[in-house]
């Protein structure tokens, strides 16, 4: 209520990004500490994994190649797979609304620089969503391995 | 250490006092979980910083959160500087995909100390411009912001300066799983002259998105493992978060120089390890 306010539209509309980036951050971690739950209920006794060698794309015996996809993992995580529980699907997913969030945001602002016909900035805001969307989806023609 | 339960919980407790640790100095959690990760847990350093990087855009969108309701920091610049950091961040990831991993270890180490050397400089307002830059009224960048006296405006300078410490600053934070804030506020604060809160707030603004551009590749790559990243996000959350509350009641000066010091002796430790091929 007693909020400073600098009378822009501006102002406002960092208030609404800011509830975006928390609720979508709570929202990973929710989805994260389930997954959490469930991950240390189905291996809470196995042998710690090492991790101190990398695998080539990291995929081994308990890393499968759905892990390092958005597509794989949301079907690991919604349909699992016979053997390998849900818990690191769901923790993966979790990971990837992390990801997904600024991602949001910046989408969100896409759309409020075109409501205020802004165009230069629709075209800045528009590029830097293509790089992430890039580098989410460019998993296939990484180099090195 | 040898069940899942007990490096889980480990792992966790080691993140929450990165949090802690990455909240006081003002370097952000990243800073200190790699070496922790490398160095008291043996993990391969892609791993590592894939587990940062993660921590690296729960903390910053958390706490941008709080900053952005207080109208200090400056959407447009923002955004302008994300081209590039994010062009930076995905460069950064590449590189990481084919540099060796001793290289990078040293780098992090010299990058940690310099760092820690730009956060520990006493803050103070730099002059601040008194002509408007004619390529930064192009671009709508001049703003104001609150202060004790009510709003403020300010001028924007050296804009592609600024630009190209940002290229920076997303390269360093793609390679090593890092905000790379210190540069930032380097480059909004001495180069471009924002006022000193509009340079911080706008920097932490900016690190979400300058990570998540290099998170998509390490996801891609097989460098995010569920089994790290969930403790080390779960941990350095509430860590950051107590670390922010702790430093609007602590004697800030001490911490900061303490906290300095253990920084310091992990990234000596860094390039040590990266210079002897330990890594």
């Amino acid at each position: 209520m007693n909020e400073p306010q600098h009378n822009s539209e501006d102002t406002r509309v960092e208030q609404t990004m800011g509830r975006l980036l928390q609720a979508g951050v709570l929202l990973a971690a929710l989805v994260t500490a389930v997954g959490g739950a469930f991950y240390l209920a189905e291996r809470a006794t196995q042998e710690r994994p090492a991790y101190d060698k990398l695998p080539p794309n990291g995929v081994g015996l308990d890393h499968p190649a759905e892990l390092n996809s958005p597509a794989g993992v949301l079907e690991l995580a919604f349909r699992g797979r016979p053997g390998y529980g849900l818990g690191r699907g769901l923790i993966q997913l979790g990971v990837l609304l992390l990801i997904a969030t600024p991602v949001a945001r910046v989408a969100f602002s896409v759309y409020v620089f075109a409501r205020q016909r802004d165009r230069l900035y629709v075209a800045v805001t528009l590029a830097v969503l293509v790089l992430l969307l890039i580098s989410l989806f460019a998993g296939p023609w990484l180099p090195g391995g | 250490m040898n069940n899942v339960l007990v490096f889980t919980g480990l792992v966790w407790l080691g993140s929450f006092m990165a949090g802690l640790l990455g909240a006081l100095t003002g370097l952000g959690g990243g800073v200190v979980i790699v070496p922790m990760l490398v160095l008291a847990f043996g993990a391969d350093i892609k791993y590592a910083i894939g587990a940062s990087l993660v921590s690296v855009i729960a903390t910053s969108s958390g706490s941008a959160a709080a900053y952005v309701r207080e109208g200090y920091s400056n959407i447009r610049i923002g955004m302008l500087l994300e081209i590039a950091t994010t062009v930076g961040a995905l460069a950064g990831a590449f590189l990481a995909l084919v540099v060796w991993p001793n290289v990078i270890a040293v780098i992090f180490g010299a990058v940690l100390i310099i760092s820690a050397y730009l956060s520990s400089r006493p803050r103070r307002d730099s002059r601040m411009a008194d002509q408007p830059d004619p390529l930064a009224v192009r671009l709508k960048l001049d703003g104001s912001y609150p202060t004790a006296k009510g709003m403020e405006s300010y001028h924007v300078r050296r804009v592609p300066a600024g630009f190209g410490l940002m290229f920076v600053a997303g390269v360093l934070s793609g390679l090593l799983g890092i905000g790379s804030g210190a540069l930032k506020v380097l480059a909004l604060d001495q180069a471009m002259r924002l006022p000193f809160k509009v340079s911080t707030t706008t920097s932490n603004f900016m690190i979400g998105v300058t990570a998540a551009a290099s998170a998509g590749v390490y996801l891609a790559r097989g460098y995010i493992d569920p089994g790290l990243a969930m403790p080390v996000l779960l941990g350095v959350l509430p860590g950051s978060l107590l670390g922010a509350r702790i430093l609007t009641h602590a004697p800030v000066r001490t911490l900061r120089i303490v906290f300095a010091l253990v920084i310091t002796a992990l990234a000596i430790q860094m390039i040590y390890n990266g210079a002897m091929g330990k890594i």
